[in-house]
């Protein structure tokens, strides 16, 4: 087994795992304001107080990893989104503190709410916004990002941005759906039906659009018979969102929250076999960004003996707080 | 406007804060999680509510500096690849891996068993409760390891080899990477002054409560704790320091001369500057204090040893002098200051009033910050000393950086300093609150009657930080702020569950 593929697999399971577990709290953060003040938005905040944090490990995990798996990766990806990132931290900062000085300090619970979801929105965009950059393509010399300030800035990015933050919304709904109940609940489902839409509509328009940005791109999904592969994902993503609607109308609990996963598990996996083997299109495979065997060698033991143990305990974890919450927290 | 050296010195200054920034919460952090270990240790062996007081009392404080480190934490494992991206494309493949470790190793148990510790021993159990709480403090020193490793090895490298590419990679032993010549004493000296940092401040907070209230059996356990802390632990820091030095010494000569304000040479024996003004362009100090032949005494065991100076290094391979000189200034005098306070903390004990002597305790609530100042000094003292380099003697900082131009630079610098000011200085503020309150018997844990969960870092789920007591918590108490009338001495009132 080429131990280049299973770290860009490792570092695909980081970041999937991220967006599973951060998504859907940073989706309520986008959400927060249309929530009514009071009861209804300490409830919210409640379903992800436990979790959000340990959440955000995973995007060290997969910022680390990528510096220490595909370091030339890592190197130019960051400056080549620079304002995209430095957005991003300061967002999550944002939001990491609000979390907590929201319940302390009541006298400016409404500025901290502001900069929660201040703080998620940012972040979701430029999260999207960074993968949008990275598959259009990034300039590169001498083992350097050679680009300008605003490469990253294009109508392609900022639609990626957008589909980002309603998949994160439409994760942050669903999410509510299950943990939530009565006037709160209603109110996500109404939500969740809008960013269902949203983000059904953004992602055909990215895939659209990908076929336009780069002639592989395009080879990839319409021609033979590359097509056998690539067409099944599409397709279950439509067969998917259908389920999705489906469940909606039919007021399921716990089924939308599965399907959004669904969604953007398929989404990423489409998004991952057009740029195979690129991590930084359009010249740098995954075997040009990646560090030495040594290295590989030596975080795979790492990972191997960690994971299991990671993956049990964050699992146990959400066994532990599973059922509803009301707006006292957790009882 | 702006040519690329000022884009270099943005990064530098950018990177400078963040990390700064960030190391006052771990260095907390790292102390305090073993303070609450050891306090909720004794509560179980001896089962004196006292010790669960202090550890409720302490534990309020922990969860904010902790999340304010994790915050903090996340903007640096980004800020490699914004402002050195060269840098991580070099040494990406030696220090990448060692800082995947502490991410699976440090920072998922920690963020696993916080939730555990800060929700509450009602669910689990006093004994895996215990065993949580030891789990974090042992993540906060697995944390120290590896980043200290990977610091470690930017400042003395071994173990690499230079690929065809340009970059470092890894040799074939690890061992000679992790524990490269500099590593075990710089992670000593730094997690000594973890423990010394936290010492002093809880010292303080002790101190300022014995002025308010000097039979305050909470205020004068922490306080003697801590005066423990510092009359045992300075001396070995200071110690440390002289062996860390000594290996700096034999590694990055020109760091120790920059620290001595040494600019000449001295064949027959090195005077030791106490103070002065160092002069780069003269190459002198200026109004120099010296004690002549000390400090080759100190650094060579001889007065009579030769001591080289700057002048043998060549101009661009010197460190600034000025800020290294004044930042080892300012870490020794506090060192020493700390150890002063420890001497008179034993005299205090010694004549039986350790607990009625106000002008002490007024020098403990002085030094209850110095902690702070001291490790950043320290850092000022290494990371400057190292300079022009980032991979010492193989890659200079000038070729580390990332391809950005100074204005983007510029407005992102502006926009951490002013957030973090806002953002961490609330945080701070909320810390110096709880503080301020006395600890109490039945100390309780955040307070439910705020409604909602209060807690920080972990994945799982705090719906009270108040282990043990829950039954004792009504859903909200109006008269959570004030102690029951009259008990305000008593040592030992029925205390949780036993
Ligand atoms: C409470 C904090 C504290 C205190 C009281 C001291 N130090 Fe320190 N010092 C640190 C906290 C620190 C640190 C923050 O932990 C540093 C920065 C990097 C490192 O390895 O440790 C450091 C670095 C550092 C270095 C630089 C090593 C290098 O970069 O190669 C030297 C030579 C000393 N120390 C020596 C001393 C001496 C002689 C002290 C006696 C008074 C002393 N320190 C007190
Ligand atoms: C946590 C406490 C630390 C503090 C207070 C600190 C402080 C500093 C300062 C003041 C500089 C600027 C030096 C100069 O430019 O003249 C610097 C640079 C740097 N430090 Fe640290 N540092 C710390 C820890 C670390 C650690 C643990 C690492 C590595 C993992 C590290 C890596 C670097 C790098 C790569 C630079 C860039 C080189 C440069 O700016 O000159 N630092 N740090
Ligand atoms: C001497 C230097 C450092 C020490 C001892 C240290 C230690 C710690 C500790 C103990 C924590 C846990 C949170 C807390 O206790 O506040 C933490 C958080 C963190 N540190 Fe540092 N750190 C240092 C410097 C750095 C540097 C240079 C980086 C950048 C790579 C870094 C990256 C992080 C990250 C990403 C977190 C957040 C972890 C989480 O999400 O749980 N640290 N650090």
């Amino acid at each position: 087994m080429d131990l280049t593929i299973l770290w860009a697999g490792i570092i695909a399971f980081a970041v999937f795992a991220y967006v599973v577990m951060d998504g859907f709290d940073l989706g309520i953060g986008v959400l927060f304001p249309t929530f009514k003040v009071g009861p209804e938005r300490d409830q919210a905040m409640n379903t992800i107080a436990p979790v959000w944090d340990g959440n955000e490990t995973w995007l060290v995990l997969g910022g680390g990893g990528l510096f220490a798996a595909f370091p030339l990766a890592y190197a130019v990806l960051l400056p080549a989104t620079y304002p995209l990132v430095i957005a991003m931290l300061l967002g999550l900062v944002f939001r990491g503190v609000a979390f907590e000085f929201r319940w302390r300090d009541p006298a400016h619970r409404p500025f901290w709410d502001a900069a929660f979801t201040g703080g998620s929105l940012v972040a979701s965009m430029a999260q999207g916004m960074i993968l949008g950059a990275m598959l259009q393509g990034i300039e590169v010399a001498n083992r350097a990002y050679a680009g300008s300030w605003f490469d990253w800035l294009t109508p392609y990015t900022l639609m990626t941005g957008l589909g980002t933050t309603a998949g994160y919304a439409l994760l942050g709904s669903t999410w509510l759906i299950w943990k939530l109940e009565g006037p709160a609940q209603d109110h996500a489902y109404k939500l969740a039906f809008k960013a269902m839409l949203a983000t059904g509509a953004l992602m055909a328009a990215v895939s659209l659009y990908n076929l336009t940005l780069r002639p592989e791109y395009a080879d990839r999904w319409l021609t033979t018979p590359e097509i056998l592969f690539t067409w099944p994902i599409p397709i279950a993503t439509a067969i998917a969102g259908l389920f999705l609607w489906r469940a909606l109308i039919k007021r399921r609990e716990v089924a939308p929250f599965l399907l959004s996963l669904l969604l953007f598990l398929l989404g990423m996996a489409g998004l991952g076999l057009t740029m195979y083997p690129d991590v930084v299109p359009p010249d740098m495979t995954i075997w040009d960004a990646a560090a030495p065997e040594r290295s590989q060698i030596f975080m795979l033991v790492g990972v191997a003996l960690t994971m299991p143990l990671i993956i049990g305990y964050t699992a146990w974890a959400y066994w532990v707080f599973r059922g509803k919450v009301g707006a006292d927290g957790y009882h | 406007m702006f040519d690329s050296l000022d884009a270099l010195f943005l990064a530098r200054a950018q990177f400078a804060f963040t990390v700064s920034f960030h190391f006052i919460f771990p260095a907390f952090s790292i102390g305090l999680a073993s303070y609450l270990m050891v306090l909720e240790g004794l509560w179980l062996k001896t089962g004196k509510s006292l010790y669960l007081d202090l550890f409720k009392y302490w534990l309020k404080i922990f969860a904010v500096a902790f999340a304010m480190g994790v915050v903090s934490g996340i903007v640096m494992s980004y800020q490699f690849g914004t402002n050195w991206a060269v840098f991580s494309d070099k040494a990406g493949p030696v220090i990448g891996p060692l800082m995947a470790y502490e991410v699976l190793t440090a920072f998922f148990l920690e963020a696993g068993f916080l939730g555990v510790m800060l929700f509450g021993m009602e669910k689990v159990g006093k004994k895996i409760h215990f065993a949580a709480t030891c789990m974090v403090a042992l993540g906060t020193f697995i944390s120290a390891f590896w980043i200290l490793s990977v610091n470690s090895w930017m400042q003395t490298p071994t173990g690499y080899e230079i690929g065809a590419n340009g970059q470092f990679l890894p040799g074939d032993s690890w061992w000679a990477i992790v524990f490269n010549p500099s590593f075990p004493y710089r992670l000593v000296h730094t997690v000594i002054a973890a423990y010394l940092t936290t010492a002093l401040a809880v010292g303080g907070v002790g101190a300022w409560h014995l002025l308010k209230d000097r039979a305050n059996a909470h205020a004068r356990l922490m306080f003697s704790m801590a005066m423990w802390m510092a009359a045992l632990v300075a001396p070995v820091q200071i110690f440390a320091g002289d062996m860390h030095g000594l290996n700096t010494l034999e590694h990055q000569p020109a760091k120790v001369m920059a620290m001595e304000g040494h600019y000449e040479s001295h064949p027959d024996g090195a005077p030791l500057i106490l103070f002065g003004i160092p002069d780069s362009e003269a190459g002198e100090v200026k109004y120099a204090i010296e004690i002549p032949k000390a400090s080759s005494l100190i650094l060579k065991h001889d007065p009579n040893a030769p001591l080289a100076g700057l002048d043998t290094i060549p101009k661009e391979d010197q460190p600034p002098v000025g800020v290294v000189f004044w930042a080892f200034r300012i870490m020794v005098g506090i060192g020493f200051a700390m150890l002063g306070l420890g001497m008179w903390s034993l005299l205090a004990r010694f004549r039986r009033k350790l607990y009625d002597w106000p002008l002490l305790h007024r020098a403990a609530v002085l030094m209850g910050p110095s902690g702070f100042v001291a490790v950043i000094a320290g850092w000022f003292t290494t990371e400057v000393g190292r300079q022009p380099f980032t991979v010492y003697g193989l890659l200079r900082t000038a070729d580390s950086a990332s391809p950005l131009d100074a204005p983007a630079v510029a407005a992102s610098l502006l926009a951490f300093v002013v957030i973090y000011f806002a953002v961490f200085g609330m945080g701070a503020w909320y810390m110096l609150h709880l503080m301020k309150k006395a600890p109490q018997p039945l100390e309780k844990g955040v307070k439910r009657g705020m409604k909602g969960p209060i807690r920080t870092a972990g994945i799982t789920p705090g719906p009270t930080q108040n282990p043990g007591h829950a039954e004792l918590l009504p859903d909200s108490d109006p008269t959570d702020e004030d102690p029951p009338e009259g008990s305000k001495d008593a040592r030992t009132p029925e205390g949780g569950e036993r």
